[in-house]
C-alpha cells in the first residue's frame, strides 16, 4: 500500500502542473475559440522573466530580502504577461477576427516560435534557477498507519497548495465579479455579448492576461523544481492530451484531466512498466487521449456538439 | 367584442399561414378589441401613452451581400413610445434590417439616425451604448449561466467599478452589485420568472428562455428595444404571454419597440404602425388596418393571380 500511495501522490503533483497548463488552454479556448498552441511558450517566457527578474532586482536595487525580491519579480513578470496579452490581441488576434479556427491556430503557432526565440534573446538561454524558498526536504507522513510511513516531498505539497489557491481564486473571480460574468458571457455567445455592450477586445486581453498569469504560476512551480530551460516549453505538449481528456471547454475538466494523466502515467510506469519494458510515462498520456477520442470525443466534461439536421 | 382579434391570434398560431391571418383583414377591429384579446392586459396602451417625435430615422438603406441584394432603398421612422413592427414573408430582409439598426451589418447606402445622431460604421457595442437593446430570433442566451446572471450581464454598461475593485470586492463594488441586483430582481418579478432565478437557462422551457432574453435586454434600460421574432416557435399561450409582456414594457417603461414577426396576426394586434418588406423592398407602411387593406401586401402574402 505504501509504494502505491507514494506513486499516487507523485502522480497527483505532476498532474497538477499539467492541469495548470491545460487551464490556460481552456480559458482562452472558451472565451475566444482560439486553440492557443503558444501556452507552453508562454510558460517558458513567464518563467524566464521571473527567474531573471529575481536575479536582476537584488543587483540593481541592493535589496537582499529574498521574499521581497521574489515578490517584486513575480509582479513584474505578471506585468510582462499582461503587456504580452495586450500585444497579442492588438497585433495578431485583433486583426484575425472572424477567421477560421485553423488560421488562428497557425497564428498561435507563430506566436509560439516568436515567444521561444524572443524569450531566450531577452532573458538568456542558460538554465536558470527559480528559488522562491520552497523547502526541499522530504518528509514522512502517516508513519503510524504504514510501516516506514510515506515519503512526500514538502515542495510538492506547497506547490499543490499554491495551485489549489490559484484555481479557487480564479473560480471566485469568474463566478462573483461583474468582469467574470462578462467573461463567461463572451465564452457562451459572442454576438449576444456584444449586443449588450460587452467589449470583446478588452475581454480577450483580460483572458489572455489571466492565461499568462496562470502560465507564470505553472512556470514558477515547475522552474523551482527542475530549473527554467527551453524544455519547459515542451511540457505543454502534455497538456494537449489533458484537454482532450477533460474537454476543451471545461475548467474542472482541465483540472481533473491533468490529475488523471499525472496519476495514470506514474502508476502505469510502476505497475505496467516491468511487463511492457518501461518508458510508459512518455507515451501513456497520448494513448489515453487517443482512446478517449474514439469513445468520447468531447472529453469528460466538454459540451457535446449536437448538430441540428 | 374580443372575438375577432382572439380568433386571429389562434389561427395565426395553429396554421401559421398567412392566407388565414389575412382573412380577418376584412373584419374591422377596434383598438379596445385588440387589447382585450390579449387577456388581462389592462387598459389599452394607446390610451395612456403619448406617441412622441421621431426617435429612429432610417433613410434609404441598401444592403447587399456580394451580388445578393438583401435590402433596397428602405426608409421608415419610429416614433417615441410606439410599437413599430417590421413584417414580411421569409427572406424578406426583416432580420437584415434589424441587424443594420443594431450595427451587426453596415449598409452600403443610406443612413440610420437615433435621436438626431446619425451613425455609420458602428459595431453592436457602440449601438448598445447609445441605448439600443435587442433580443435574438434563435435565442442567444448564455446557456451555462443562471437566469439571474444572464440578466445581470445586461447591466454591464451600468457597472462603474474597475477590475481591481471587483477583484477585492469591497465597498463600492458590493454596493454596486447590490444596487444592480435590485434592478434585476424587479425585472425578474416583472417577467414572472422568480421561480427560475438560479436555474441555468439551458434547462428552461423555450418560452421562458425567450422571456429571459427579453429580460436581459430590459436590464439595459434601453431607449429603443429591438425584438427579433419574439414569438417564433411559441405555442398559443406563450404567444399571448409574450404579447402581454411586450405591451406592458411599452406601457410601463415607455420603451420604444421595434419588432420583427412573420406571424401577421400577433403583430396586427399589438403594434401601432407596421412596415411590410418583401424581397428586400418596402411594400407597405402604416397602421395595421391600412396595411391589411394594401393590395401589394395582400399579394405578397397570398401571391397574385397571373
Amino acid at each position: 500500500m505504501g509504494p502505491f500511495l507514494e506513486t499516487l501522490f507523485g502522480g497527483l503533483m505532476v498532474g497538477m502542473l499539467y492541469s495548470l497548463i491545460a487551464l490556460g488552454f481552456v480559458l482562452i479556448y472558451k472565451a475566444s475559440g482560439v486553440f492557443n498552441f503558444a501556452q507552453g511558450a508562454m510558460v517558458l517566457f513567464a518563467a524566464l522573466a521571473m527567474a531573471r527578474f529575481a536575479q536582476w532586482i537584488p543587483k540593481l536595487t541592493g535589496l537582499n530580502n529574498k521574499f521581497i525580491d521574489n515578490a517584486i519579480a513575480f509582479v513584474l513578470a505578471a506585468l510582462v504577461m499582461v503587456v504580452l496579452a495586450w500585444l497579442i490581441q492588438k497585433l495578431v488576434l485583433g486583426r484575425l477576427v472572424n477567421q477560421d479556427g485553423i488560421t488562428l491556430l497557425m497564428a498561435t503557432l507563430g506566436i509560439t516560435y516568436f515567444l521561444e526565440g524572443s524569450g531566450q534573446a531577452l532573458f538568456g538561454n542558460d538554465i536558470y534557477k527559480i528559488d522562491i524558498g520552497m523547502p526541499k526536504d522530504p518528509v514522512f507522513i502517516l508513519e503510524k498507519t504504514f510501516q516506514g510511513g510515506l515519503l512526500i516531498n514538502k515542495e510538492d505539497l506547497y506547490a499543490a497548495v499554491i495551485a489549489a489557491v490559484l484555481v479557487a481564486l480564479l473560480a471566485l473571480f469568474f463566478q462573483k465579479t461583474a468582469t467574470g460574468r462578462a467573461l463567461r458571457a463572451v465564452a457562451d455567445d459572442h454576438q449576444a455579448a456584444q449586443s449588450i455592450g460587452i467589449p470583446l477586445d478588452r475581454i480577450w486581453v483580460i483572458v489572455w492576461s489571466v492565461a499568462g498569469v496562470v502560465a507564470l504560476v505553472a512556470g514558477v512551480i515547475w522552474g523551482s523544481k527542475l530549473g527554467v530551460q527551453f524544455s519547459l516549453s515542451l511540457v505543454a505538449l502534455k497538456a494537449l492530451p489533458v484537454v482532450i481528456l477533460g474537454g476543451l471547454t471545461s475548467i474542472p475538466g482541465a483540472i481533473i484531466g491533468g490529475l488523471l494523466i499525472g496519476v495514470g502515467e506514474k502508476l502505469s510506469e510502476i505497475y505496467l512498466g516491468p511487463h511492457l519494458g518501461g518508458g510508459i510515462e512518455i507515451w501513456f498520456a497520448y494513448v489515453l487521449a487517443l482512446a478517449f477520442l474514439l469513445v468520447r470525443p468531447q472529453g469528460l466534461f466538454g459540451e457535446k456538439i449536437i448538430d441540428r439536421v | 367584442m374580443s372575438v375577432p382579434a382572439a380568433a386571429s391570434l389562434r389561427t395565426g398560431a395553429t396554421a401559421g399561414a398567412p392566407p388565414e391571418t389575412l382573412s380577418d383583414a376584412r373584419v374591422p377591429s377596434s383598438e379596445m378589441a385588440k387589447t382585450a384579446s390579449l387577456a388581462d392586459v389592462g387598459p389599452a396602451p394607446a390610451g395612456r401613452r403619448r406617441i412622441g417625435e421621431v426617435v429612429l430615422d432610417v433613410q434609404r438603406i441598401s444592403l447587399a451581400f456580394g451580388g445578393v441584394k438583401a435590402l433596397t432603398d428602405i426608409s421608415f421612422d419610429v416614433r417615441e413610445h410606439e410599437i413599430r413592427a417590421i413584417i414580411g414573408p421569409n427572406g424578406a430582409g426583416k432580420s437584415s434590417m434589424l441587424n443594420c439598426i443594431n450595427g451587426v451589418y453596415q449598409p452600403q447606402q443610406g443612413s440610420i439616425s437615433l435621436r438626431g445622431k446619425t451613425f455609420r460604421h458602428m459595431n453592436p457595442r457602440q449601438v448598445a451604448k447609445m441605448g439600443v437593446a435587442r433580443t435574438f430570433q434563435n435565442l442567444a442566451l448564455f446557456k451555462g449561466m443562471s437566469v439571474l446572471d444572464n440578466i445581470m450581464t445586461g447591466r454591464n454598461l451600468k457597472m462603474r467599478t474597475n477590475l481591481l475593485q471587483q477583484a477585492i470586492r469591497w465597498g463600492a463594488t458590493e454596493r454596486e452589485e447590490a444596487a444592480q441586483r435590485r434592478v434585476v430582481e424587479e425585472i425578474i418579478d416583472f417577467l414572472e420568472i422568480q421561480a427560475y432565478r438560479k436555474t441555468p437557462v439551458g434547462k428552461m422551457p423555450y418560452g421562458l428562455q425567450k422571456r429571459v432574453d427579453l429580460g436581459r435586454a430590459l436590464a439595459m434600460e434601453p431607449q429603443l428595444l429591438l425584438l427579433d421574432e419574439p414569438m417564433a416557435g411559441m405555442n398559443v399561450e406563450e404567444k399571448q404571454d409574450m404579447s402581454r409582456f411586450i405591451l406592458d414594457v411599452n406601457d410601463e417603461f415607455g420603451t420604444t419597440i421595434v419588432l420583427i414577426e412573420h406571424d401577421m396576426s400577433v403583430v396586427m394586434d399589438i403594434s401601432d404602425r407596421v412596415v411590410v418588406l418583401d424581397y428586400g423592398k418596402k411594400i407597405g407602411d402604416g397602421t395595421p388596418d391600412e396595411v391589411r387593406a394594401n393590395p401589394d401586401v395582400i399579394s405578397a402574402y397570398l401571391g397574385t393571380t397571373h
